[in-house]
């Protein structure tokens, strides 16, 4: 067994409204910039896991965004990262 | 009858729940406490409103998973009563107990003020006291309550009739101004499959009572009583 750091994106998934994100966008467009077309604003969520290896830390953070970090409604994920520690 | 009031931690509505049905509708009504696993014998459960949880990660998302919600899928399943207000439904949607998901606001605003509802179906256990039609004022109190599914979802409970309240303006119609949160084609409150699982933002506990400005909400828990005790 060895430790693994898991790093998982949730984001709202596209086509939901998210008035976080367009009010995030609208403020960067009144600070100057002016190519910002779209935001999303979602959750970065860190896991540190004892796991056998990478491909098992891996599955495990799938299935815990499958039945808690993500909402299957409304959000997608990502494993974004998994890294030795 | 004898209701069962789930009392999570960051519930804040569980005691008006407690007062609705034992003062306004001179029923039973007991606590259960999250970490139980039991109902103490209850006909109808009541998901409250509040904060399950600090609402961390997704409103009602922790909340499911407390002991107690077996208990309450058990009992939803058999066929039996839950109510689920505010919070409750967030938790009843994250539990899969109702379609769909409840998100912040289109506002971004926490909006708490009397809203107008109108009664889509008289023809459950929890709106057989009502009539079609009918308009209700009632408070909502909440920052996620944009109700939120896909459009297949949408269609289905519309054709079903389990579509229970929607916002609506003095005039009784929908439009964008009178749907205080954004929610998809203004639901308020939808019923689960089987018609025994009802969830809504706004508190009908809290209008039962004309002396705190509404008493609409009372033949909501009166509904229950005629149809689940007969």
């Amino acid at each position: 067994m060895s430790t693994y750091r898991v790093a998982v994106h949730v984001t709202p998934r596209r086509g939901i409204l998210d008035p976080q994100g367009t009010a995030v966008a609208h403020a960067l467009q009144t600070l100057g910039f002016a190519g910002v077309a779209d935001v999303k604003v979602g959750r970065h969520i860190i896991i540190d896991v004892a796991a056998n290896d990478r491909d098992s830390a891996s599955t495990a953070a799938r299935q815990m965004c499958e039945k808690l970090l993500a909402n299957p409604v409304t959000e997608d994920f990502e494993i974004a990262t998994v890294d030795a520690t | 009858m004898k209701f069962g009031i789930v009392t999570f931690p960051g519930s804040n509505c569980d005691y008006d729940a407690f007062h609705a049905v034992t003062d306004a509708l001179g029923e039973e009504a007991v606590y259960l406490w999250h970490r139980e696993t039991d109902l103490a014998g209850a006909d109808v459960v009541v998901l409250p409103g509040g904060f399950s949880y600090g609402d961390y990660l997704r409103a009602g998302a922790i909340a499911r998973f407390s002991p107690i919600m077996a208990a309450v899928l058990a009992h939803a399943k058999r066929g039996a009563p839950v109510l689920a207000i505010c919070n409750g439904f967030q938790v009843a949607c994250e539990a899969a107990l109702l379609p769909g998901a409840l998100l912040r606001n289109a506002s971004l605003s926490f909006v708490a003020e009397t809203v107008r509802l109108r009664v889509e179906s008289a023809d459950s256990i929890f709106t057989s006291g009502y009539e079609a039609g009918q308009l209700l004022r009632i408070p909502i109190a909440h920052g996620e309550g944009r109700y939120t599914a896909d459009a297949a979802t949408l269609d289905r409970l519309e054709g079903d009739g389990r579509v229970l309240f929607r916002y609506v303006g003095l005039d009784g119609a929908t439009s964008e101004d009178s749907n205080p949160n954004g929610s998809m084609r203004s639901i308020a409150g939808i019923a689960n499959e089987t018609g025994n699982v009802l969830g809504l933002m706004p508190h009908p506990e809290r209008a039962v009572d004309r002396l705190l400005g509404s008493d609409d909400g009372l033949a909501l828990f009166e509904s229950l009583l005629s149809r689940v005790s007969a």
